[in-house]
């Protein structure tokens, strides 16, 4: 009986799907929001990567949410994992070519991962993609020798730094007199790395957190105890 | 065939797959697939809704402004949906853990039936079942005799 209405369920999602894909001209879409914003997004923010100027110029109060919904996420995996016992089994270390694969990898990895973040506002890429390769250079070393552990306190700690410098460089525009997390400073040189004005520096903070927050929370999942 | 409906497919695919792994498996970490499965569908539908046929990505290289350029839109939507997207699976992952640690199975079905037990057992009253069931019409018969 679950099953039938199950899949009675299915053929209606997939026939509202398709209807959906019945109204949608592939490759012929009128230009809506983003035309305009390809048109005026030079000038107005300064950033020769217009997704940043979109993701952190014109709707970085969302941002700022979509990272309260990551910390949320991070916050009640840890809650849910808590703390492994003192003394508990873990996996035996991992054979030589991971470990010395990680060993290689960690400094090559923090580079990409920073050149990703700091140059967010010129190039593809930026805090969030940066971020992912900041965690994983921290989390393979955990994967080649399952016994050591992170200092969670410290990973905590830069995350807090970093989205408490992401809100405080909202309310610095404010101290200006315009509205929360509008861009500030200098444009500068479009597609120079010091330009964009206050982007480059909101998008390490979101780079710094989002690491910090993805390696904490995939420590924590490999440092629970292995299951009998 | 043409790129648009590959394309289309893969997301009504995606969609469609992500969605029976949900309602259909009765195991936990194969619903959790199915939900990143369905994730990534609707990015890939996010992504066509606004696709433009012949125009390069929205960044500047070099001075020179294209006539046309992609939507950011909905890049800068999916490139935050995705992120979020890893923290919920591992979110629901460690939850899963817990399940697996608490009652030693991931099927649903048994984990449903074990925490009603539970529940019924800490709040000390009887399972909730419907008054035609055949357990609950012998004992009132029991009671009219």
């Amino acid at each position: 009986m679950r099953r039938l209405s199950s899949a009675l369920f299915l053929l209606g999602l997939g026939l509202l799907v398709a209807a959906i894909f019945q109204t949608m001209k592939f490759g012929n879409v009128a230009p809506i929001a983003g035309q305009a914003i390809n048109a005026v997004a030079a000038q107005q923010v300064g950033a020769a990567n217009f997704v940043t100027a979109v993701v952190l110029g014109y709707r970085g109060f969302d941002t700022l949410l979509e990272l309260t919904i990551l910390f949320t996420a991070a916050t009640a995996g840890g809650l849910v994992l808590g703390k492994p016992r003192a003394g508990a089994s873990h996996d035996p270390d991992s054979g030589f070519i991971l470990r010395a694969g990680a060993d290689l990898f960690f400094p090559l990895l923090l580079v990409v991962g920073l050149y990703i973040i700091l140059h967010g506002h010129l190039t593809p890429g930026g805090g969030f993609q940066g971020g992912v390769i900041l965690a994983s250079a921290f989390f393979i070393p955990i994967l080649a020798r399952p016994g050591t552990t992170m200092d969670h306190r410290l990973v905590s700690m830069i995350e807090g730094l970093a989205g408490a410098s992401f809100i405080l460089i909202g309310l610095l525009a404010m101290l200006d007199g315009k509205e929360f997390l509008t861009p500030l400073l200098d444009k500068g040189e479009l597609g120079a790395l010091l330009s964009a004005g206050s982007l480059p520096l909101l998008y390490i903070a979101v780079g710094l957190k989002v690491g910090s927050e993805l390696a904490g929370l995939l420590a924590r999942l490999s440092e629970t105890e292995a299951i009998d | 065939m043409d790129t648009g409906l590959i394309l289309y497919t893969a997301a009504f695919g995606l969609i469609l797959i992500g969605s029976a792994g949900i309602v259909l498996s009765t195991h936990l970490v194969r619903i959790i697939f199915g939900i990143a499965l369905l994730e990534a569908g609707a990015n890939l539908l996010l992504l066509l809704a606004t696709f433009r046929e012949g125009s390069p990505a929205p960044i500047i290289v070099g001075g020179r402004v294209p006539a046309t350029m992609a939507d950011p839109v909905p890049q800068a939507l999916v490139l935050t949906a995705i992120v979020i997207g890893v923290g919920i699976l591992a979110l629901a992952l460690s939850l899963a853990l817990r399940v697996q640690r608490a009652y030693g199975t991931l099927d649903i079905r048994e984990v449903r039936q074990r925490l009603e037990q539970d529940i019924v057992d800490e709040a000390g009253i009887e399972l909730p079942s419907s008054s035609d069931a055949p357990q609950a019409m012998v004992s009132r018969q029991e009671g009219q005799a």
